[in-house]
């Protein structure tokens, strides 16, 4: 019930805003079109602005994990989360999450199908990749946007937001499953 | 803080790479990711280009300042150095909403219209402000209701149950966002917004 509702919300949102939010606007004799078209020229300006935010992030990341960096990481993280109930599969996704939003798409596909898709770490899984963001991607292409280059708290305070993310969604499949 | 992550990525790839000899491989990768990183700047116009349109209506229309007004507790609580009745609170409040109904289309771009608002809002334009590290905190943290995505790969996969993740899900991203949003408050007095810059950045 609340999922076929959820599901209606998805399919119907976007095309009843296209239309809706034009007809409030001409309710209120807004130029519709042409206000439309002096918002849209923003578009590529956008587009283009985020260009060297996104290939500077993205080229570091890319680097890291062609070098075998990521792999050494996960290998050092792994007798220090041996310590916690933390499993260890799940490690790689913890990190890759932040990081780059196709690599832990694969992982999580990758793994779902490897320990069978109704198994406890499948779920948990899902639902660490379904909790949280690509946070430097998201970080890049806002700031970006508007040019910001000082982020201040912005990393680590997303940073802790992804570990204590991923950690609940371990604890709660833990409980629930 | 992302100066020293950016270069220590690299720096650290560069190492590992003359240890385990992927220096072709880290090249390959660079190349690899400066082209994708701008196919997917590129990718983004078409839709960007589209919702800042409908934006500009909604704006003229009066429809942001309205959301705005309607939900500014949340918002004077969550920004309180968003003034009420500013366009910046109604244009993060339907960033969220967009995050909120995995409208993974419309999300970014609302999200950047709520950057330029609250960028309207900054005094020096180079460094974040609180409101903007907040949004960031709320946005990374992948507020969602329904995880649209993994429940896909779990049915695509025979799962008899593939919405059984939905509950822990939106449990997990809760906790998430309320520790990355309190931690951007507890952090905030130890970033000043603009005195002694180079005291911070070392």
């Amino acid at each position: 019930m609340i999922r076929a509702a959820l599901d209606a919300i998805s399919l119907w949102a976007m095309p009843v805003l296209l239309v809706a939010i034009p007809l409030v606007g001409l309710i209120r004799k807004v130029k519709v079109y042409d206000v439309f078209i002096e918002g849209a020229k923003e578009g590529f300006e956008v587009g283009v602005k985020i260009i060297p935010f996104l290939v500077g992030i993205l080229v570091a990341i890319g680097m890291f994990r062609a070098s075998g960096a990521m792999d050494l990481l996960m290998a050092g993280l792994r007798p220090l989360v041996a310590a916690t109930r933390f499993p260890a599969e799940l490690v790689p996704l913890a990190i890759l999450r932040s990081l780059t939003g196709s690599g832990s798409l694969a992982f999580t596909t990758d793994l779902i199908k490897t320990s069978g898709p109704d198994s406890t770490i499948a779920r948990m899984a899902a639902t660490m990749y379904g909790s949280s963001e690509t946070t430097f991607y998201v970080l890049a292409v806002y700031f970006g946007a508007v040019g910001v280059r000082r982020t201040r708290h912005a990393v680590p305070a997303a940073l802790v937001g992804d570990l204590v993310a991923a950690i609940a969604a371990v604890a709660v499949c833990a409980w629930m499953f | 803080m992302l100066n020293y992550i950016w270069f220590g990525l690299m720096a650290i790839a560069l190492i590992v790479a003359a240890i385990n000899g992927t220096a072709d491989a880290v090249t390959k990768a660079a190349v690899d990711s400066a082209t994708s990183a701008v196919q997917i700047a590129i990718g983004l116009v078409g839709i960007m280009t589209l919702w800042l349109g409908i934006m500009r209506i909604a704006d003229a229309a009066g429809l942001v300042s309205l959301v705005g007004r309607a939900l500014r507790p949340l918002i004077g609580w969550l920004f309180p150095d968003v003034p009420a009745g500013h366009p910046a609170g109604g244009a993060v409040v339907l960033a969220l909403a967009a995050n909120v109904l995995g409208l993974n289309n419309a999300a970014t771009p609302l999200g950047i219209k709520a950057m330029e608002e609250l960028q309207a809002l900054n005094a020096d334009k180079d460094v974040a402000t609180n409101a903007m590290v907040t949004f960031m905190a709320v946005t990374t943290s992948g507020v969602q209701l329904i995880p649209a995505t993994m429940i896909g790969v779990l049915a695509a996969a025979g799962s008899t149950a593939p919405t059984a993740i939905i509950a822990p899900t939106i449990a997990a991203t809760f906790i998430g966002t309320v520790a990355a949003v309190a931690t951007a408050r507890l952090l905030q007095p130890f970033y000043p917004l603009s005195v002694s810059r180079e005291s911070v950045q070392s």
